[in-house]
């Protein structure tokens, strides 16, 4: 790619199409959350966060966090800088998306178990979980080589990733022997409306998510092009400046010659 | 792969032992973090053990955790400088040079910084029963947890380590890395010693049972990724 062809922004008739879909799936499930759905017997309106946490929870490690362990393993065997890339995006929108959930989680633990942190399995492993995938986004951000440093993200990636389970593991069976039983969020039954909000909520994550991956994707390529295209254009204008000095009347330059001939 | 392992360890025990970090610093920085705990959290406390109806003070209660966390911090320091002692005069291109399989380089180096972590915990161990003065319910168990949690350590720090090697700033990068990585290792080693310690010991044996999974994971991730790793070191 020259540099005459790096577009000026990111879009495309796709992304349009998606981010067209993504604001009314979003109005669609605000509506059904806020407005359509009745407040839960117990929870009253505080249930009404749990459609928008339960799903984001869901995007930052199944879809986000999957697709960084994915993307690693292909970026592994097929060294193509497609998945590397994909990785990193996907990192970042989980990261992201795990922040949402545990903000989510905590402001709706307030009005339900009365605090915003407890020692639940999962808000205790989610908040490690974020952790580690902080970590893997320093190492993306490292100022060395780009293919060293994306071979080290993909096998920090991956080892993240089963991490995650670890984490999750030994914190669920270390609260399940203090505590009886384990605080659970999905303790009510859901029907009617309550299931459509939920599940409006779900797609219209969904939708944003994947809008979010082709942009940021976009942005990361370009990045990356701009890396090779500005090394080669440094390079370029270093050499045109040199030949400029050599073919003047250049004293710094010709002293120096003169001196070391 | 195991005879390269075995060269690693012995030169990186040797620069130890010529250099003596681990005696003149690690050692004393873990002792300073058992004494630190201690005024941190005030001896006279006494917390009431149901299960087994007598008083404790809290600083024996919690002795497990804080024993733990003292070899927690001074083993990122062990960590850090498993590849630190290759930073300068290019030894890493002469490590590679060697020939040496990497699995191999992994699993000395590996093998070096547990060697490192036993004696730390020989010594904070020994410090945390003078200092805080709990019990001692089931020594096997102890012993298991021990092991375990030291390969678990050694193996995934070695690892981290590996990652950040190299780096102007792997001294934080290191911390950040393994300390999430490790938590579940805090955990269970916390827990397993609190049941070896006070008893009953059945309660602790599935936490050394993690330990070991865990171990055999990062031994495993270890053996199967260091080529990859060591390639660009």
């Amino acid at each position: 790619m020259t540099p005459t062809e790096i577009p000026e922004h990111t879009g495309s008739k796709v992304t349009r199409v998606l981010g067209g879909l993504t604001v009314a799936s979003l109005a669609l499930f605000f509506a059904m959350a806020l407005v359509i759905s009745p407040p839960d017997v117990s929870q009253q309106d505080a249930v009404r966060l749990f459609y928008l946490h339960v799903p984001s929870a869901i995007i930052a490690f199944y879809f986000s966090f999957g697709l960084v362990a994915v993307g690693s393993v292909m970026y592994l065997w097929k060294r193509s800088t497609f998945w590397d890339l994909t990785a990193g995006a996907a990192a970042e929108i989980g990261t992201i998306f795990c922040a949402f959930t545990l903000i989510t989680g905590m402001l709706w633990g307030r009005p339900t178990w009365g605090i915003y942190w407890t020692w639940d399995p999962r808000l205790t492993s989610t908040t490690v979980s974020f952790v580690l995938f902080c970590g893997y986004l320093a190492v993306r951000r490292l100022d060395m080589d780009p293919a060293v440093r994306s071979q080290r993200a993909a096998v920090l990636g991956l080892v993240a990733f089963a991490n995650t389970f670890l984490v999750r593991y030994s914190v669920e069976i270390w609260r399940g022997l203090h505590q009886g039983t384990t605080l659970d969020p999905i303790d009510t039954q859901m029907t009617g409306t309550m299931l459509g909000a939920f599940f409006s909520g779900l797609l219209a994550l969904s939708l944003l998510f994947a809008w979010l991956l082709v942009h940021r994707f976009r942005v990361a390529w370009l990045e990356h092009e701009l890396e090779s295209v500005g090394l080669d254009a440094a390079i370029a204008e270093r050499r045109a400046e040199g030949a400029l000095l050599l073919d003047g009347d250049s004293p710094t330059i010709r002293n120096v010659i003169g001196e070391g001939a | 792969m195991l005879s390269d392992a075995w060269l690693v360890a012995r030169k990186d025990l040797m620069v130890e032992l010529r250099s003596r970090v681990l005696m003149t610093q690690l050692l004393p920085f873990g002792v300073i973090v058992l004494i630190l705990f201690g005024f941190g959290i005030s001896p006279e406390y006494q917390v009431r053990a149901e299960r087994v109806d007598v008083d404790r003070s809290v600083l024996a209660q919690v002795a497990p955790g804080l024993f733990w966390l003292a070899v927690l911090f001074s083993a990122l320091l062990a960590f850090g400088r498993a590849f630190a002692v290759e930073a300068a005069d290019g030894n890493l291109d002469a490590l590679r040079l060697t020939a040496l399989d990497p699995a191999g380089i992994f699993l000395g180096k590996g093998l070096a910084v547990a060697v490192q972590l036993v004696v730390l915990e020989l010594v904070l161990g020994a410090g945390a029963f003078v200092l805080y003065g709990p019990g001692l319910v089931d020594p096997l168990l102890l012993g298991v947890t021990v092991v375990a949690t030291t390969l678990a350590l050694a193996a995934a720090g070695t690892l981290y380590a590996a990652l950040a090697s190299g780096l102007r700033v792997r001294d934080t990068l290191v911390p950040l890395l393994a300390l999430p990585a490790l938590s579940p290792v805090l955990l269970g080693a916390s827990l397993a010693t609190e049941a070896a310690l006070f008893g009953p010991g059945s309660d602790g044996w599935p936490w050394a049972g993690l330990l070991g999974a865990f171990a055999l994971l990062y031994v495993g991730a270890g053996i199967l990724s260091f080529a990859l790793v060591v390639e660009e070191l």
